[in-house]
């Protein structure tokens, strides 16, 4: 069917020719774009998925926006994602928001990139209460901070770890003990 | 000759054995696990229990959920270093005489989980009497177990077990007194070592107290 | 979290000096929480105040081993997240580092893709029913469940090695063709199915006493659902019609004529009830996917990715190198990022691989259904007796190596 990746970076103004697949990008980005154009920052094309890259101070009027709004209708949040893409880089982490629509079945991904000083992204609990948990683990196991979450505290690691598990500069066979206190 | 074949021919109903192989006799013959299933193995264990597999039929009737009641603790899983601690007060709450029999590759030495979070086997936490390879290991593999237990059993005495005091048995459940899981806060409990049970130990002398 | 539970007015928090008001702690050790599970319960009484899940004990760190390890040995570690549904695991992961790679799968090794997936559905099902109507005390059905599971632990083993760990499926098809007398097999289980369901039927559904713990226990709305992110039979039993397999279809799964059962009620009654049907559906899908096997290739055209057969790599030293390479150093996945979806026994698994063009991804990240359907517990539960916490959470049908991963 598809002979291979296509992989295209997109600036907003192209993002409009979108490519094949369900829920084509250009109308799930065509709606925030025709609204709030400073909000998005780049669209990405590839394997049939579509990413925007959000500014991380907008990322909640983003959500409730893409929720409500008649078009794309996210009422559905899948999965909230930490990633660090390695001490060198810089911005070092990145946030995933996986968002699904239940009436429409279109997905979309958004991307809040952070340097490594200032992990602070505002939360989306107020948006779908299930960003509850996946915001909990995405601290437990990176560090980011969610300002407005009403209990961020660890949730897999025990409550007295210290260090953040998944960062790339954290063993895999951690330390002995794992809690100075 | 002896005093026994006299007693057998004058009083057909006595039966003359051993303190010893009278009590194992009776630990082996109903041992009942504690429900310790952590993970994919626990399932297996149920399986084990289940009609196919029946492991009732050698004496594990009931799996206990309070410690209190149970003899033989089935390590079943990958024991996380959040669980550590609830593993060895679980363990602690058993009255002697108990055992401990670590199933699957994780309880006994980590198995594919080499990393931060996974305790690199469960003997560092509590002693072991039988390690059951395998991830997860078929259900025959724990009731071949547990007739290694039952053979391991048998060998015993009675002077073995000695319940520890109730006051040291309390004050080793107390929070804070725990040892931290990777041993180098260790605590000054005393842990009996860890004797694995193998193929060629069933041969050595049966320890003395 | 707020605390929008259905608590009748009188049993507010309040604080008193003698207080009603008790926390306990269920679990990680308890015979019905299905794994170790901590629940901290504030009981007014026999009624649930406040409901809080303590998870993270059986956390394994599975995704920073993922870093670690080729594509093609994380496939393993795949089996032990949800370890009643292991080859669905296995199919997510497999699926999105295809989704990455470009491959086509031939459609022989599609249509195994979903009639094992699909058998391995009944068995997940059938542990749940099992444990949940052992918790409410039908000791029967733990036992014909598990005699049901057997058979088709013998199917999986006999296709793939491993009852419980198959590791089938392989990146960029399966790992090796069906036995001999496989469809034979599949076809006498397909036979005896139906009437092993409707025993259960006749077991639990008509039961008073199983009615009478199950009904208007545990509901939560359709809104509230979607809102808590539920998917999969708990979502289907508050209403909401949606199905991955048919919104978003994936490996052949739209040229299948299967039902997608929904309850309207959101109790345990109607989860129950969405379980049930969805056993006999699985096993209409297993029936087609049966008479649609043809033969043909198993693993997709591409040398570099997938393992040549052991007589071509005895044989032609083109497959010998390949074989070298890719069991030696694996093949480089191209940079990028893919999130694939796959509708689990338990509901939406998500696999999400952050690749940066080596042979080891850098992120990969797991959406487990039941990491979610837990999160709804509190609002489930708050309300109802500590009896029924039992149920509720049977009813959630979690699996704790998903949830700590």
């Amino acid at each position: 069917m598809e002979s291979g990746p296509d992989n295209t970076k997109l600036t907003p103004e192209q993002a409009g020719t979108g490519s094949e697949g369900k829920g084509t990008p250009s109308l799930l980005v065509a709606a925030l774009q025709r609204e709030h154009p400073e909000w998005v920052r780049e669209v990405i094309t590839a394997h049939r998925e579509t990413t925007i890259v959000v500014p991380r101070e907008q990322i909640e009027a983003v959500c409730s926006f893409l929720k409500t709004a008649p078009d794309t209708w996210f009422d559905f949040l899948a999965d909230i994602c930490g990633a660090d893409r390695g001490p060198e880089e810089e911005p070092r982490f990145e946030v995933n928001y996986h968002l699904f629509s239940t009436t429409k079945f279109h997905r979309l991904r958004l991307k809040v990139v952070l340097n490594e000083e200032d992990l602070h992204v505002p939360t989306v609990t107020t948006v779908w209460r299930t960003a509850n948990w996946h915001e909990r683990e995405t601290y437990d196991l990176f560090g980011v901070i969610f300002d407005g979450h009403p209990d961020l505290r660890r949730i897999l690691l025990p409550e007295d770890w210290q260090g953040h598990a998944l960062r790339k500069d954290f063993p895999l066979r951690g330390y002995e003990p794992y809690s100075l206190k | 000759m002896g005093l026994e074949n006299i007693i057998a021919e004058a009083l057909p109903e006595v039966l003359t054995t051993r303190l010893d192989s009278l009590i194992n006799w009776a630990r082996k013959s109903s041992l009942w696990p504690a429900t310790f299933g952590l993970a994919c193995c626990a399932i297996e264990m149920m399986n084990a229990t289940a009609s196919r597999n029946d492991l009732a039929r050698f004496g594990s009737e009931v799996f206990r959920a309070s410690p209190r009641q149970a003899d033989v603790m089935i390590v079943s899983g990958r024991v996380a270093r959040k669980m550590a601690p609830v593993l060895r007060r679980i363990y602690d709450q058993m009255p002697e005489p108990k055992w401990v029999i670590s199933m699957g590759a994780c309880a006994t030495s980590g198995g594919v989980f080499d990393n931060y979070a996974i305790v690199q086997g469960v003997d560092k936490i509590v002693p072991v009497d039988v390690y059951i390879p395998g991830c997860p290991p078929r259900p025959e593999m724990l009731i071949h177990a547990i007739m290694m237990l039952q053979e391991k059993v048998m060998k015993e005495s009675v002077r073995d077990r000695k319940d520890i005091l109730e006051v040291e048995a309390r004050e080793a459940v107390m929070p804070g007194t725990l040892p931290v899981t990777d041993g180098s806060t260790q605590q000054q409990n005393v842990l009996p070592e860890a004797r694995p049970y193998t193929i060629a130990s069933r041969h050595e002398r049966r320890r003395s107290s | 979290m707020s605390t929008t539970a259905n608590i009748p007015p009188q049993f507010e928090i309040v604080d008193q000096p003698l207080d009603t008001q008790m926390t306990i702690s269920m679990g990680p050790q308890h015979p019905s929480t299905h794994g170790v599970l901590r629940l901290e319960l504030v009981l007014d009484g026999e009624m649930v105040v406040k409901a809080t899940p303590d998870i993270g004990y059986l956390h394994t760190g599975m995704e920073k081993l993922f870093e670690y390890k080729k594509y093609q040995q994380g496939i393993v570690i795949t089996d032990r997240m949800d370890y009643l549904n292991p080859l669905g695991n296995n199919l997510a992961y497999v699926m999105a580092a295809e989704k990455l790679l470009g491959l086509e799968i031939p459609e022989r090794a599609q249509t195994i893709r979903v009639l094992t997936c699909e058998l391995q559905r009944i068995a997940s099902h059938l542990v749940w029913l099992g444990t949940h109507a052992l918790d409410l005390g039908a000791m029967t059905v733990f036992f014909y469940c598990f005699r049901e599971r057997e058979k088709i632990l013998n199917l999986i083993e006999a296709a793939s090695g491993g009852r419980m760990t198959p590791s089938y499926f392989r990146i960029g098809g399966l790992m090796m063709d069906l036995p001999s007398g496989f469809e034979r097999r599949v076809q006498q289980f397909l036979n005896e199915f139906p009437a092993s369901v409707d025993e259960f039927h006749k077991l639990l559904t008509g039961n008073r006493i199983f009615q009478k713990r199950t009904q208007n226990i545990g509901r939560i709305s359709a809104e509230d659902a979607i809102d808590w992110g539920l998917s999969g039979p708990c979502l289907r039993g508050s209403g909401v019609n949606l199905d991955i397999r048919r919104a978003n279809p994936y490996s052949g799964y739209e040229n299948y004529d299967f039902e997608v059962p929904t309850e309207a009620d959101g109790d345990v009654w109607a989860r129950y009830l969405v379980r049930m049907r969805e056993m006999k559906e699985s096993h209409k899908i297993v029936v087609q996917a049966l008479s649609r096997l043809k033969p043909g290739p198993v693993k997709a055209d591409a040398p570099k990715v997938v393992l040549p057969d052991r007589e071509a790599m005895k044989t032609h030293m083109d497959a010998l190198i390949h074989h070298f390479l890719i069991v030696a150093e694996g093949f480089d996945v191209p940079a990028g990022e893919v999130y694939h979806p796959i509708e689990a026994s338990k509901g939406e698994l998500g696999v999400y691989i952050r690749s940066d063009g080596g042979p080891k991804p850098s992120r990969v990240h797991f959406r487990g259904p039941s990491f979610v359907n837990l999160s709804a517990l509190p609002h489930m539960a708050e309300g109802e007796m500590v009896a029924d916490i039992v149920a509720v959470i049977g009813s959630l049908d979690i699996v704790l190596g998903e949830i700590d991963r």
